[in-house]
């Protein structure tokens, strides 16, 4: 009943927005028996999306329950029960959790190399894709780009030899780099010093050719006249980039960057897991919060204190992720994401 | 004489007035392409680092370490690997059933669920886009997640937990949805629903052919993802006979002494072990089939990323 009251009400918004006042009306009345037999249609189809992501997302969601409780897995009882009967302990894994130094570590490594790459992201891309659409060969633009775009597809488990072809004591640059300018060998992989110019440097290697594509995609958009009518008032290139390009990248830009705050607690877990190698000397530099979830669960089997970073990632990322949504729906609703 | 300067004094002028108004000058342009090439080759360099330890004598690497031209080369990795590695051929072939099946169960799901989010008469399509995208904005934690498939479901350890995860990803479903807005008129799917289709037909014989781009950008992901996966094994697979070639390769550099003490490997082998050149060489074919490909899946990653970045 509710439903085909709704039902009812929709074609109705339908009459004021499209201004086709037949055509509603025909629907309305058909509504009952097609569209009835439509949307079951349409249930059929998401069936299977939403199966998957039950499993996958919504089912874990209840598992917020367990860092507030000393877990215990009962084969014979299962999952859920093992989840409800668990002894409670209140907030005593985060207590834990916010005492130890390595989860402050990671939080802080997390935030700042993700402002670094936040800021790296902006800059670095679109200064590659001003130049590119400068260049006079285009064609030859689009080789450069195609080949700064293939470090995308190299599978994390290679990049960490990619890494480590370079970086290990036998390696190149341990054994013909640092030779050749007289310097002693150094032993990266137990030196924090190091790591965070080597992430800086495979973030960059990695992920440039991606937004180099967004950046250059967002350029070709702009109309040549406003570039014409610019030269032809006399202005130079630089000011054409300052005062036409820039201004017209600026929605892409924001909105990436948005996008990017948002996801600012979670850290890239395939990179500081694989080029670093997941080495504990080099902890110090290298581990964020999602390496430190990882390895307090499957390398020291500590659920709770796992479970407890897992949830405190999670809601001050939902928090971030709203207050950023918040803001821009202040300043540019058009821009908002929900 | 005169006239053939006029002329190409003539020429001159004109591609200047019809080709390089408002250009960048040649010192300029010659400079940025001076700034690519080098940054060409930095991003390159990496990569042939590996592809030449790899075809690097035991010698060279031992005496000279990891070079861009070695002092003497050899096939001697690839044939060791391709002599003794029988868990090599077996994790590939657990990659290539993996990632056969894991995408086109994907590609449909994601087609499937895209579909009814983009028709416009479909009155809840606002709610299931969110259902999809809440997703990416909250989520249980690892801890739960790795619970539910391992004591709840019980599939750990399995090739179904190399699938079953990365069957749906929202961002893709909003991909799918736009592509299928751009390219599927309304009034098409109209005059065929006043034909007598039912839902189901016109997916299957209006919308799917006429996004075949979208259906194959999608697709391109899940194949790229599936093979480069090696995240989901590391949480979930013990099993030495589960391993794909991805997470053969992660355990390979992980444990320097993998192969020797692997019990697949035979004692004659250990002994002339070319390991650190082997281990590249794995490297070199685990990534091989994406390299290769590449040109040709390029331009459908180009549209999918333009796709999804527009969208937001």
């Amino acid at each position: 009943m509710a439903a085909e009251q709704a039902a009812g009400i929709k074609p109705g918004k339908q009459i004021g927005k499209i201004g086709k006042p037949s055509n509603a009306a025909v629907g309305l009345r058909k509504k009952s028996k097609g569209a009835r037999r439509r949307d079951l249609a349409f249930y059929l189809m998401l069936l299977p999306g939403v199966l998957i992501l039950v499993i996958n997302n919504y089912l874990p969601m209840i598992g917020v329950v367990i860092p507030f409780e000393d877990y215990r897995y009962n084969v014979n009882a299962g999952f859920f029960k093992s989840l409800f009967t668990s002894r409670f302990v209140g907030f005593q894994n985060f207590q834990f959790l916010f005492k130890s130094v390595d989860c402050i570590t990671a939080t802080v490594n997390t935030v700042a190399y993700n402002l670094v790459f936040i800021a790296l992201d902006l800059i670095v891309p679109i200064a590659l894709a001003i130049c590119m659409s400068e260049m006079w060969n285009q064609k030859k633009a689009n080789t450069y780009q195609t080949m700064m775009f293939l470090p995308y597809f190299i599978s994390w488990s290679a990049v960490s030899y990619v890494a480590y072809a370079f970086l290990c004591n036998a390696g190149f640059i341990d054994k013909t780099v640092l030779p050749l300018l007289g310097m002693q060998n150094i032993d990266f992989y137990t030196k924090p010093g190091y790591w965070p110019a080597i992430i800086i440097f495979f973030h960059l290697w990695h992920y440039t050719g991606y937004n180099l594509i967004i950046y250059i995609a967002a350029i070709s958009g702009i109309s040549n006249e406003y570039y014409e009518a610019a030269a032809l008032d006399g202005a130079t290139k630089w000011q054409q980039i300052r005062y036409v390009t820039l201004p017209m990248l600026k929605t892409t830009a924001i909105i990436l960057s948005l996008l990017a705050v948002g996801r600012i607690f979670n850290g890239d877990f395939d990179l500081f897991y694989n080029v670093p190698r997941n080495i504990p000397q080099i902890y110090s530099t290298t581990s964020i919060i999602d390496t430190f979830v990882y390895n307090e669960l499957i390398n020291l089997g500590d659920i709770g204190m796992s479970a407890a970073a897992g949830l405190y990632q999670a809601t001050v990322g939902c928090v971030i992720v709203f207050l950023c949504n918040f803001v821009v729906r202040k300043a540019d609703p058009d821009s908002a994401l929900f | 004489m005169v006239n053939a300067i006029n002329k190409k004094h003539l020429n001159v002028l004109a591609k200047s007035k019809n080709f390089e108004f408002n250009k960048v000058t040649a010192r300029s342009n010659f400079t940025i392409n001076l700034i690519f090439v080098l940054i060409c080759i930095l991003f390159l360099a990496p990569l042939i680092l590996v592809v030449m330890v790899s075809f690097s004598s035991k010698e060279s690497l031992d005496t000279y370490g990891y070079q861009f031209w070695p002092a003497a080369f050899d096939l001697k990795a690839y044939q060791y690997i391709f002599k003794y590695s029988y868990d090599l051929i077996h994790s590939y072939w657990n990659s290539i059933i993996v990632t056969s099946i894991g995408s086109i169960t994907a590609t449909s799901i994601i087609a499937l669920y895209a579909y009814p989010l983009s028709r416009s008469n479909f009155q809840h399509r606002n709610g299931f886009a969110f259902f999809a995208f809440f997703t990416t904005i909250f989520g249980g934690g690892l801890v739960p997640w790795v619970f539910v498939y391992a004591q709840l479901l019980k599939i750990n350890n399995s090739l179904l937990i190399l699938i079953i995860p990365y069957l749906v990803n929202a961002w893709w479903i909003i991909i799918m949805r736009t592509f299928m807005k751009q390219s599927v008129p309304e009034d098409l799917v109209e005059a065929a629903r006043i034909d007598g289709a039912g839902e189901f037909r016109i997916f299957f014989s209006v919308a799917l052919p006429l996004c075949k781009a979208g259906l194959a950008t999608i697709f391109l992901f899940c194949l790229v993802k599936f093979w480069n996966d090696y995240y989901l094994s590391l949480i979930f697979i013990n099993d030495h006979h589960l391993y794909t070639i991805q997470y053969y390769l992660y355990s390979m550099l992980d444990n320097i002494n993998y192969v020797l003490t692997s019990p697949n490997v035979p004692a004659e082998a250990r002994r002339n072990l070319p390991s650190e050149g082997a281990r590249m060489a794995l490297a070199v074919i685990a990534v091989g089939p994406v390299v290769f490909s590449y040109p040709f899946f390029r331009k459908f990653f180009v549209k999918g990323i333009i796709v999804g970045a527009v969208k937001g």
